[in-house]
């Protein structure tokens, strides 16, 4: 309870940008093609808000709906050694030459309903419990491609620095400009890891050095590479893709 | 034998049959081509579709419209499952058909001497209706699949895995389509039907039992 009462109210302030980036999604721009001219008619092309109004209304639904699906105890599939995808596909918002190394002292930074708000180096993250995966990333274009990933489990680092657990989400920011952020019954699921490595090395830059978030129960763009900070927290945080349009919950 | 008692001038398509048969045109397109637009941001065949019969715009707007759609596709669905269990439609109209019965109809078509009752389903009707009832029950069973690979795991395992299971899910597709092509041909050549199929018209002689 003390807990609870410690949280300051939401203010409007607070979730300005929030509402503001929800405004700016958009599902019809470059709609017009004759399949959506075809399926419009008797709708009004220029009130576009209201259909993408209803259509974000229906994904919120959806949200609750995948909420009710997930179960913490459910296992993504795990598959052998020999089933690793070679060569691995490079996949960011960006193409692969514009990749960023680790930025000179580079340290996990921690923040929001957390007690112990200490930076990480990638040494310390090493000094926790590790346990690998070969589980299945499977993109929201339709790609699938399975990789070995090892690192710290997620559960076990928001236990470390003390986070509130009752908080819904968790988000995170990388230095290469992107973000995320996942449920935290998700984030509290066996298999979501902070990894540190892939295919039995350090994390490359390309695959998300020094420490990317892996998460086979959600669709690939939730397993954030390159990470800068996590955040714990109440307010809800979206992300690059996420408030372009992109379902939030986006479990598998 | 009072049970199946019915006024003689009821009409060839009960009106929520009609009603749902809109709904599945919207329903259906909407699911259709916001799924081609969904297969063009990665091909797994070496085609894709048209651009422009894409519903969405782009890929995000695609898997909103598939994702909205769904729901009314499963509702009208289970609606149509219900009324059909409990009005007899399924036992009165619908009924398997035999092969031979299959055969003498196809036959019948193809030489053009095939008449058409309006409100009574000859066999190769009823083959082609159970058909696509039956592929859209397994698009939505295909459709899960691929939307929860890991919640529903043991369904993805039955289907051959993530990467087979999402090619059923589109040659599912093209056998809904298929079935929309023959249909809509069919009604080109017996318009009445589609006059039917919007307002309530008497069952013709022969027709309905």
């Amino acid at each position: 309870m003390n807990g609870l009462r410690r949280l300051p109210a939401v203010k409007f302030k607070d979730i300005q940008p929030e509402l503001r980036q929800l405004q700016r999604r958009g599902f019809l721009r470059n709609a017009l093609s004759l399949g959506g001219l075809a399926l419009l008619t008797g709708c009004d092309l220029s009130t576009n808000s209201g259909v993408d109004a209803a259509l974000q209304s229906i994904l919120r639904f959806d949200d609750k709906v995948q909420a009710a699906l997930f179960s913490g105890r459910r296992l993504a599939q795990t598959y052998p050694p020999s089933a690793v995808t070679r060569p691995f596909r490079f996949n960011a918002f960006y193409p692969e030459w514009q990749v960023r190394g680790i930025p000179d002292g580079w340290r996990l930074e921690v923040a929001g309903s957390v007690s112990e708000k200490t930076s990480w180096t990638v040494a310390a993250l090493r000094t926790l419990p590790q346990v690998e995966q070969i589980t299945r990333h499977i993109c929201i274009e339709g790609w699938s491609q399975i990789g070995r990933w090892s690192g710290v489990p997620l559960r076990a680092f928001l236990q470390r620095i003390g986070a509130d657990l009752r908080s819904p989400f968790v988000s995170f920011r990388c230095f290469d400009g992107y973000s995320t952020s996942i449920d935290m019954a998700s984030a509290l699921h066996p298999q979501t890891i902070l990894a540190l490595d892939f295919d039995g090395q350090p994390l490359a830059p390309e695959w998300g050095a020094p420490v990317r978030l892996r998460i086979p129960t959600k669709l690939g763009f939730k397993s954030a590479k390159n990470l800068q900070a996590i955040e714990v927290t109440r307010v809800f945080p979206g992300g690059f893709w996420e408030n372009q349009g992109y379902d939030w919950y986006s479990g598998v | 034998m009072p049970l199946h008692h019915r006024p003689t001038r009821t009409a060839a398509h009960p009106a929520i049959i009609r009603v749902l048969h809109w709904v599945w045109v919207y329903a259906i397109g909407c699911m259709v081509f916001s799924g081609w637009e969904i297969y063009n941001a990665s091909p797994s065949l070496p085609f894709s579709f048209p651009r422009w019969t894409g519903l969405g715009g782009w890929l995000g707007g695609a898997l909103a419209w598939h994702f909205s759609a769904m729901w009314l596709l499963a509702l009208s669905g289970v609606i149509y499952l219900a009324y059909g269990l409990a009005s007899g439609h399924f036992r009165r109209d619908l009924g398997i058909p035999t092969p031979r019965a299959v055969v003498r109809d196809l036959w019948s078509a193809l030489t053009f001497r095939l008449g058409h009752r309006i409100g009574r389903y000859n066999a190769v009707q009823r083959l082609l209706y159970l058909g696509v009832i039956g592929a859209l029950l397994l698009q939505v069973v295909t459709g899960l699949a691929i939307w929860k690979p890991v919640q529903f795991g043991a369904l993805v395992s039955l289907l051959g895995g993530y990467p087979i299971a999402r090619n059923i899910h589109l040659t599912i597709m093209f056998l809904i389509v298929a079935f929309v092509v023959v249909h809509v041909v069919l009604v080109a050549i017996f318009p009445r039907t589609l006059v039917s199929m919007i307002v309530g018209v008497p069952a013709e002689p022969g027709g309905r039992a």
